[in-house]
Formats: C-alpha cells, structure tokens, sequence
C-alpha cells in the first residue's frame, strides 16, 4: 500500500511542478540555514573527549590582587604562577598532572632543503599524554626521570614528522629547535582537538601543537611563554623574578578518577592556598576552582555569541519556511478537495486518505531534507571561508546529518499534519454535488 | 473601498489568514532586528583607527638562540629599511592596531591608587614613532632620537616621557589640557610626564575594556622604547602611496639576505590586519544580509503560491461579480486590498515579535533597544514585498471572463 501511496504521491506532486519545487525549496532552505548554524553551534561546545571529560580538570588558584578580581564579577585567573605550577607538580596529589604553557621557537631542519621556520611548541610533562590522549604513531611519551632531569627530548606531531622526515620512523632522531637538539622519543598520529580545550587562553579554536618538549626543559632554557601573560604586581628583574612573580602564564590540568579524589584534591588546594596566605600571599578570599573539560569551555565562554544569535535567528527562519510549506500544502489539498471526494465516495477511508496525504508531505519533506543537507555542506563550506578560525569546528558531522534528517522529516510531517486532517474532513457528497 | 466583503471573505478561511499573517509577523521580527545588528556592526567596522592603513605593512623576524643580538638587529634592520627606495619612514613597533595582541597597562594618577584611572594599550616605539603610524600630532611634541631606550629582559623600569592619545588624555584629565602633567604606568615607580597629544589611534583589541565605555578603543599611549627581551623583532613601515605590495617584497628578501641567524616573518599590509581584525563582525553581517534575502524571497513566495491558489479557487466568484458589472480594476483592486489587510494583521502581531526578540537579544547579549526607524523601515519594506507577491496572482484574477460565470466548473 505504501508504494502505492507514493505512487499516488509523486504523481500529484508531478502535476504541479512550480508549486512542489516551491515546498522543496523552502524546507531545503530552512534546513541549511538552521543545520549550518546549528552544526557550528554544537561543535564548538561539545565535547572534545566524552569518554573522560568529567575527571580531567582545570586548576584556577586565584592569586589576584586584593584591590579587583582577575575578571568581573569575582573569577579567579584561568592560568597559574610558576610558583604554583612547581608547588603542584612537586606535590604530584592527583592521579595525572600536567603544568604547560605555548612556546614559538625556530626549528632549524638539517635537510638544507627546508628552510628554518618557525614553529608553535608546548612545554609540558609526560601526563599531559595520558591526560589528553593523542595517539601516537611511533615511540611514545618521555618518562618521569626525564621530566626530572629536563631532558632534551621531544614528541613531534604527525604533520610536522611528515616535514622533516617524510612520515619515517623518526624515535632516536634529533631536532633542532632554537639552536638546541633534541631527540626524539615519540611521534603522534594525526591529532587536532576541535576546541583546543587545554589551553583556552591562546586561541579555542588553534591548531594543535607541532611538538612537545618537557617543561622542566624549556624553564631551563629560560623560553618566555609565547601565550598570555598577565601580571597585577611588577615581576622583580631577570628570569627568576619573573618565576618568582604573580604573574600567570602557566595552564594546570590534573586527572581525577573519582569524586572523592576531587574532593581530597579541593581540600588540598585551599590548603595549599592557606599555607600561602600565612606567607603574605594569595591576598584575595578564598577562589579555588576545579572545572572539568564541560565547565571549562562554558566558562570560558569558548561558544560565541554570534553564534548563538545565529542558531536563534535560523531557527526562527526554519519557522518561517515551514509555515510557508504548511500554507502551499494547504492550498494544494484543497485544489484536490474533489478528487478526495470522489475517492471517499468510492469506499476509501479517512485514515486510508490520511496516510496518503502524509506519504506525499513525507515526500517533500525528505526531498527538502536532502536538498537542505547539500546546503549545509555549502553553507559550512561560506562559514570556513568567513571565519578563518572555524576550519575545524565548521565540519560536517554524522551526528548532524542524522539530526538534520530527522529534522526534516519531522519539519515535513508537522507541516502536512494540518492540511492532511482538513483534506481529510472533507465530506463526499458536498464535493460530488457540486461536480 | 470594499473592507467589509474582503473581511468576510477572509473570515471564512481563518486558516490560510493565519498562516500568512504569522509568517509575515516572524520575517518583520527577524528583519528588523537583523537590520538593527547589521547597521550596529557595520558602524563598529568603519571606525576610523587614526593611523594610516593604506601605505602601511609590519614585518618580523624570530632569532636563533641566546647569542641572537636583538639589538643590533633592530638597529640594522631600521637603518635598511628606511633607505628601501619608496618607503617614508619605518619603526620597530610591538604591535599595531586591531591586530588583536600587545601589551595593556592601567594608568593611575597617584601613587597611593589602589586602582588604576585608565586602562591602556602600550605601543613601544621609536622617533619615527609618529610619522610611520599617520597619526595626528594635536599638542605638544613627539619623542626626540635621544630619548629612546632598549628595554631588556627583566627590565620593569618605565622612561620618564609618553604620548597619549587625546580620549586617554581625557579621561585622565577632564576639562583640561593634558600636556605637560603627570602620570603613572607603574605607581610604584617614577611618573611619566606626557609630553604630546595625538588625535587618535586605536588599540590592538576590538571591544578593548568595553565597561569603560566606547572610548576605551582608543586609550593608547606611545612608550619611547625598543623592545630587546626576545628575539622577536616586530616593525612597522610606511611606504608612498600604491608602493606598499611592492615594498613589502623587497623589505622581506633583504631582511632575509642581511641576516642569516634568524627567521624572516611574512610581512602583513595593515589593511590585511584591519579585515581580520574584523572578520567575525564582517561575517555576521553577510551571514545576516543572506538571511534577510532568503526570508523576505520565502515569504514572497509564500504570497504568490497563497495568492494563485484563492485566485484559482474563487475563479467562478470572480466570473459572476465581472458578469455583475465590476470592472478590471476592482477586481485587482480587491486582491490587493485584501493582501493589504492580511498584511497589516500579521505586521501588527510583527511589532511585538520584533520587540520580542530584541528584548531576547538584550537580556542575553547586551543588545540595545531596538530604534522605531528599523520598524517602521521593515513594516514599509513588508508592505511593499506583500503587494509586489500579490500583484501577478490578482493581473491573473482580473483577467478572468465573465463568462466563467455561465460554465459549470
């Protein structure tokens, strides 16, 4: 019976062909516009590791200045000091820990083929490759020992081992980086987090780094932080009253695995906090936070509001179209309001007529959806070109497209609910009569 | 005219009344208050920044190593790139405009203030400072060869003279003349005396310290400094009009052949930095003005495809009133009337949806209210989109015979 509906479907569709290209293209635009924002929406708040979010957190100590918050109303600073970044990882209280910070340095191949560039680092412990997970192709992550005795080792990332070594086996090779070498203990698969959530300070949306090298390494070697850095006190001179300082330019991560070690860890920080209070430091009230991977990019307002806006003002389009569609779906029902007549009097039901009319809005409805998923791949082709910093976020996404199915199909069916229930009531003999 | 048959007539399909009057309201709400953003941000877009951005580029270099001397670096580089045939002038610079990174400081006014008077972007620059920038001298003098410093690595400590911008100059000191006086870039240290005033010149962040108020975006005070704590070196060259692209060739293969121990960053055109700065807001602005095409050609549609259906249903109506004696006209006219009226219903249900929605942008996006002139712009705009629909379908109308009248169907 349903192949005969449809039958019955496309046929009259075919007969008005102007009209059912209009219906189409409405809820095709409708669709686009609303996935297309909705898909960037989603894909810059979501989340980037589901299978761990909730145990990996951001350490914000608030060592602000007594006088104003780091940022209104009362938040505390989104990175740390070096005082507390060693403090933490000499304390080593949670179950993973990584300190870090950004670090541009010029790599110098040996290859006199490529030229020196210049290339974005980060500085970090060997947790840093448990906490986040990248995978990794060749080797794997330094040791603890080397963390300790800030060893000259590196882990590459796939693009830039690509560069340099054509995708070999690079482990026990040596890079120059900033006239120092390194050798190399481990190369990464490829890996680019859509939201670069552990270091939301210098850019959400960034590329991942081309390679690491431990922390304990590039302090030795006195490298600046490439990234923010802001200060409420002047720093005393030279390198090491710059470690000494208030100034915070380090991003603190810890692994947790249960609530009761988050608790333990809270309790240790404000401990750890109040011991600093005795020393004339921390002047503020009491502020630490721990916020896992969902709250941090909440909180650090990583969804912009343009884009919000954007989902809000789409959706209200989709609206539009499809009051639009119901409108022509109606019109067009009534056109037919005979032909039901005579199908009533010749014995079919309502319920039969019913399903037959939703067969053919169905129809419309999925021929839209289709049409409106190809102008969301356009649509996010435009939103990649107008925002440069989008090119990993404005991606198609199966999640997406089956939400953008079923959007459609839904969007169809309530739109051709209406019109089929008023085609429905229709009476036979009213129509006969007047034939 | 003939409100009342139209008003029967459309009583007796409330439906189809309602369908088009609601989508009518939605397209006024999201017009106008897509209207209002774009208008908003197209006006933030074309601040003046106070420099001159059509002759301008930067240009860096990153250094390998700590044997890199910044120093001379920058000292070589400035000497060849102000003898690069076409360019006027060149400094080293820390950042420019818009370019969305750099160095802020609070100015205070004493040294006991706990908190700072004015927040403020830092541009370290040379005596070239001034002429390579563009900006306007208003008062008093720009920095002499002789007060330039290095500041090095560790170095906290701030020269003795700066220059600010006139809206940082007001805001420090209201109602007077700022020249001359005294402030703080650090009250625990000496006060710097501001020895000029330039017009205006914007600070590397859009929406730079917004709660102080627009004129936040142009707090900038020049620091008679050349920066030498990394070896990252960044400046800035002005080049005689339509020579910049040529130039910035020329500057970044000679940068690259004087010095071997370092990285040649790609010069960038200050225009290049402007259109990025500004890339989100110049997106939201086409992405609503597609909007606004899309909405207002789906409702037109809509119209027309409503339209020619009433047409075509009322065909034997339209027969029997032409065989009574009503001419071409009147029939026109009533379609177009009776989209008149539908029109109007759905605008005056628009009129709250639009402030609907404006206030759903205030409360969670700090929007302002909404100006009546984008309303009435809308509803003028709708009014005309609904008789333009409406015009074909009702030509069609009149056109129909009075013969119809006398056939069955």
């Amino acid at each position: 019976m349903f192949a005969y509906y449809l039958q019955l479907g496309l046929h009259s569709l075919k007969r008005n062909p102007l009209l059912t290209a209009l219906m189409v293209f409405g809820i095709a635009l409708g669709i686009g516009t609303s996935m297309t924002s909705l898909t960037v929406f989603y894909l810059m708040g979501s989340d980037p590791i589901p299978w761990k979010s909730d145990t990996l957190h951001a350490v914000q100590l608030d060592n602000w200045s007594a006088e104003q918050p780091y940022r209104t109303p009362n938040e505390p600073p989104d990175q740390i000091t070096y005082l507390e970044a060693k403090a933490l990882m000499e304390a080593g209280k949670a179950d993973l820990q990584a300190a870090m910070y950004k670090v541009v340095w010029p790599l110098q191949p040996e290859n006199p083929e490529i030229k020196p560039f210049s290339s974005l680092g980060r500085a970090t412990y060997k947790d840093f490759f448990a906490m986040f997970e990248p995978p990794f192709k060749y080797g794997q992550a330094w040791d603890a020992a080397q963390d300790k005795e800030h060893a000259r080792v590196t882990v590459l990332s796939s693009g830039l081992n690509e560069k340099l070594f054509g995708g070999q086996d690079s482990t026990g090779k040596r890079v120059r980086l900033n006239e120092i070498e390194y050798t190399i203990v481990g190369v990464l698969d490829k890996w680019q987090p859509r939201v670069k959530y552990y270091d939301l300070t210098n850019g959400s949306f960034n590329d991942a780094e081309e390679y690491y090298v431990p922390f304990t390494t590039a302090i030795e070697l006195q490298t600046q932080p490439s990234g923010n850095n802001s200060c409420w006190a002047n720093a005393k001179p030279g390198w090491d009253g710059y470690l000494a300082s208030d100034c915070v330019w380090i991003q603190f991560w810890v692994q947790l695995n249960s609530q009761a070690r988050e608790d333990e860890y809270k309790a240790f920080l404000d401990n750890y906090v109040n011991e600093q209070k005795k020393l004339g430091r921390f002047p503020r009230p009491l502020n630490n936070r721990l916020p896992d991977v969902n709250e941090w990019i909440e909180a650090q307002g990583v969804v912009s509001r343009d884009a919000q806006i954007q989902v809000g003002l789409s959706f209200a389009f989709l609206i539009v179209c499809l009051v639009n569609t119901i409108g022509l779906l109606l019109a067009k029902f009534m056109r037919k309001s005979s032909e039901i007549g005579l199908r009533r009097a010749l014995g079919a039901t309502r319920g039969q007529l019913f399903t037959q009319h939703l067969v053919e809005a169905g129809v419309i409805g999925v021929s839209g959806g289709l049409i409106g998923l190809l102008l969301t791949w356009l649509g996010l082709m435009a939103v990649r070109s107008l925002y440069a910093d989008l090119n990993n976020v404005a991606r198609m996404d199966w999640f997406m497209v089956l939400t953008a199915i079923a959007l459609s199909i839904v969007a169809a069916v309530l739109a051709g609910l209406f019109p089929t229930w008023r085609a429905c009531q229709i009476t036979p003999a009213v129509q006969l009569k007047t034939q | 005219m003939e409100f009342r048959p139209i008003l029967s007539a459309l009583m007796r399909s409330k439906v189809a009344l309602v369908l088009i009057g609601l989508q009518i309201a939605l397209t006024l709400a999201i017009v106008c208050n897509a209207l209002f953003i774009i208008s908003q941000r197209l006006q933030l877009m074309s601040r003046d920044s106070g420099i001159n951005e059509a002759d301008t580029f930067t240009i860096g270099s990153l250094g390998f190593g700590s044997a890199f001397n910044v120093k001379t670096t920058i000292e070589e580089d400035m000497a060849m790139l102000r003898g690069l045939p076409g360019v006027v002038d060149a400094t080293p610079t820390n950042t420019v405009p818009l370019s969305n990174g750099g160095w802020s400081t609070g100015i205070s006014l004493k040294p006991e203030q706990k908190i700072s008077t004015a927040p403020s972007a830092i541009y370290f620059v040379d005596e070239h400072g001034l002429n390579t920038f563009g900006a306007k001298l208003a008062e008093g003098r720009f920095f002499t060869a002789d007060e330039i410093t290095f500041r090095e690595r560790g170095d906290n400590t701030w020269p003795p003279v700066m220059v600010v911008t006139r809206a940082l100059a007001n805001k420090l000191f209201p109602g007077e003349s700022a020249l001359g006086k005294q402030a703080y870039l650090d009250n625990e240290a000496a006060p710097q005396t501001i020895i000029g005033v330039v017009e205006r010149t914007q600070v590397p962040w859009i929406g730079f310290a917004s709660d102080e108020g627009p004129d936040a975006e142009f707090y900038s005070t020049f620091v008679p400094q050349r920066i030498a704590f990394s070896n990252f070196g960044r400046y800035l060259v002005r080049t005689e009009p339509g020579r910049r692209d040529e130039v910035m060739k020329a500057a970044e293969a000679k940068m690259a052949e004087t010095n071997h121990s370092r990285i040649v960053r790609e010069p960038r055109s200050v225009e290049r930095i402007r259109a990025e700065g500004y890339q989100e807001h110049r997106a939201m602005t086409i992405i609503l003005v597609g909007v606004i095409i899309a909405l207002l050609a789906v409702t037109a549609l809509g119209i027309v495809g409503m339209a020619s259906f009433w047409v075509t249903q009322r065909t034997k109506q339209i027969g029997t009133r032409r065989a009574l004696g009503a001419t071409r006209g009147s029939i026109l006219r009533y379609f177009m009337t009776e989209n008149f009226v539908i029109t109007s219903l759905g605008l005056a249900l628009g009129i709250l949806l639009t402030y609907g929605l404006n206030y759903w942008l205030m409360t969670n996006y700090e929007a302002q209210r909404l100006p009546l002139v984008y309303l009435a712009g809308g509803i003028a705009v709708l009014l005309l989109l609904g008789q333009a629909a409406v015009f074909g379908p009702a030509t069609r109308a009149s056109r129909v015979p009075p013969a119809v009248a006398t056939r069955s169907v």
